[in-house]
């Protein structure tokens, strides 16, 4: 019973980044189509930014919760405006081979500047330790991520359906043309959006600096089973990418304790049951799944 | 900025160049063909022999990936599969078996195709965007299986000291120079193959089914079928070159697997021209000697130059390399062939 609930606060923190950057890959496909395959760099690229600015500037991690996505939103907003842009109307594989080569590029530019040995990042004190739940020693570091996690994708989900902009995004979504019919400028939304997926996976990394360890191939892997991920909740689906998200999390948390050698493994077992069973993912739309 | 398509579609594959005119007879295609034959054969004079091999493995590779990209319609992002898997298999029949090396590598091809059916058939069932991801997922856990299989697969270390049996021809089995001219036959024999698919009754429907899949299924074709049909015959010729640089290198590593190989043979195939076999040709001899030339220079961090050539690829010369050279030939040749 230990083991298990322990094993469940691992899962449930691991699966706080996927869902995290699983949240943002998914409104970004929804909004522009695109599949960006540089959302693992931008995970590295928000953690990074973390260690680098807590280095030079002092800046501690609850500031670094704030700024590192904002400066990941503007940059999320040129990569649209300079690169995504201009593949917008061509056949979105571009889009992925293009993402792909910014991916090779934005890893190699920082394992070139800060080396391939991990960068260090003080947990913050309050976060550190364990708590202790009914006899089972927790870390709070793990509990505090997976809370701060669920609120961000509850706040994102109310945005999305609760404000009158996340209605215009949701129907520029859905329906383009009908919401363009209805006078609605459907391609001013695109770019925000963008760097808001941008932003949401540059705080996938931030939660991570102080809990894995940051170095420029850390999203490499991450990407992939990100894929699986959204693959798992459905391309489509918002509540998909959370909910499957968390999933992997606890299926790679479980393996690795009972079946270490398997772990990974599992996940990708997991999404091929998925294809066979339900093509178009757990949460999918069926047009989504064409 | 960027280039036209030469004929835009509607079609969920990318904008491909309509499939060229078969012209078997056009003299300019011989030519062609015996220029690239001289330069092939004349290849290890000039350049360090095992690297002239890379090229070669490279290039069938990265045709093997364009039945599917440019004749299907499908992006796979996982043919690291299919090489590293051949690799891998390829370099323990020559450890154990102890038979000369194209028996190996046959070895290593069947194994390619083995894993591809399930593969393929779990991925066929989605097209664009989500059988790239898929391709991708499913290679990734092979790497992982690697990974983890160590008394097989030797973990991080890979394999190593793969022989390069040939019955017994001394000069073959220690010198890449002779090595080269023995292994150039099966890789050529893999290019052939793969023309032949994509200029076979087969090969239209696949053209077909590329172009429209729907009207190819009212017409009466199982298109999932022909689709898993290309993916394992991709996978074959994948694991031939994959094989073939297994046993030219004497190792077959866990980088083989990773998902960086599927997409340096992707970068390979879009910058020598999609939908083009000749692309692949010269994509691969760019990439394989801008790696060679920036390893012997020293510069570390080889993703900031392919990563940048695949961006500006993509965005300003999608028609690739051939692509260019064919459509500005085109309008000069087109009556003749």
């Amino acid at each position: 019973m230990n083991a298990i609930l322990q094993y469940t606060a691992q899962g449930l923190a691991a699966g706080s980044f996927y869902a995290l950057a699983a949240l943002g890959l998914a409104i970004i496909f929804g909004a522009l189509g695109v599949v960006n395959f540089a959302h693992g760099a931008m995970y590295m690229l928000g953690a990074v930014t973390a260690a680098v600015l807590l280095d030079a500037f002092g800046l501690g991690f609850w500031p670094a919760l704030i700024v590192v996505p904002v400066l990941m939103f503007v940059f999320g907003v040129m990569l649209e405006r300079l690169l995504v842009h201009h593949l917008m109307r061509l056949d979105p594989l571009y889009n992925f081979l293009l993402t792909f080569g910014l991916t090779l590029l934005f890893v190699d530019l920082v394992k070139r500047r800060y080396g391939v040995s991990g960068l260090p990042y003080q947990r913050p004190e309050i976060l550190s330790g364990q708590l202790e739940l009914g006899g089972v020693r927790l870390p709070v570091y793990q509990l505090f991520v997976f809370v701060f996690s669920v609120v961000v994708c509850l706040v994102v989900w109310l945005l999305l359906t609760r404000t009158r902009v996340g209605m215009i995004v949701r129907a520029s979504t859905e329906r383009p043309e009908l919401t363009q019919a209805l006078g609605v400028n459907v391609g001013r939304w695109v770019t925000p959006v963008f760097g808001f997926g941008i932003a949401l996976a540059g705080l996938a990394g931030v939660l991570a600096a102080p809990f894995r360890a940051i170095t420029a191939d850390m999203g490499s892997n991450f990407v992939i089973i990100l894929f699986a991920v959204v693959v798992i909740g459905g391309l489509g689906s918002i509540l998909g990418a959370v909910v499957a998200g968390f999933l992997v999390g606890l299926v790679e948390a479980f393996g690795q304790a009972y079946a270490p050698a398997f772990a990974q493994i599992v996940i990708f077992i997991l999404m091929a049951l998925v294809i066979l069973t339900r093509p178009s993912g757990l949460f999918g739309r069926e047009e989504a799944a064409r | 900025m960027s280039i036209a398509p030469t004929k835009p579609d509607e079609s969920t594959g990318p904008q491909l160049p309509a499939a060229p005119a078969l012209g078997r007879r056009s003299p300019l295609r011989w030519a062609l063909l015996g220029v690239g034959l001289l330069l092939a054969l004349a290849l290890p004079w000039f350049i360090y022999p095992p690297v002239a091999l890379d090229i070669a493995a490279w290039a069938l590779f990265a045709i093997a990936l364009d039945i599917l990209l440019g004749y299907t319609g499908l992006l796979s992002f996982g043919h690291a599969a299919f090489w590293g898997g051949s690799a891998y298999v390829t370099g323990l029949v020559a450890l154990n078996a102890g038979v000369p090396f194209p028996l190996a590598v046959l070895a290593g091809a069947l194994f390619a195709m083995l894993i591809a059916v399930p593969i393929g058939y779990l991925s066929v069932r989605r097209s664009g965007i989500y059988f790239a991801m898929v391709t991708l997922a499913f290679a990734q856990m092979l790497y992982f299986v690697a990974n983890q299989w160590r008394s097989v697969t030797g973990g991080e270390n890979g394999l190593q000291s793969i022989p390069r049996s040939f019955f017994g021809a001394e000069l073959v089995e220690t010198e890449s120079f002779y090595f080269y001219y023995v292994a150039l036959p099966i890789v050529l024999a893999g290019m052939w193959v793969a023309w032949r698919i994509v200029h076979s009754p087969f090969g239209r429907v696949l053209v077909a089914i590329r172009d429209n899949p729907a009207r190819v299924r009212a017409l009466g074709y199982d298109v999932e079928k022909y689709k898993v049909m290309a993916f394992v015959m991709s996978a074959g010729l994948a694991g031939v070159a994959g094989g073939i640089f297994a046993v030219s290198h004497g190792f077959a590593s866990l980088q083989e697997l990773y998902w960086t190989t599927s997409g340096k043979v992707v970068l390979i195939t879009v910058l020598g021209g999609i939908g083009t076999l000749w692309g692949g040709v010269v994509g691969a001899a760019l990439v394989v000697l801008l790696e060679d030339w920036l390893a012997s220079s020293g510069f570390e961090g080889l993703g900031i130059v392919t990563g940048t050539v695949f961006v500006v690829v993509v965005l300003a010369f999608r028609k690739g390399i051939w692509g260019t050279l064919r459509a500005v030939a085109g309008g000069r040749f087109s009556r003749r062939s």
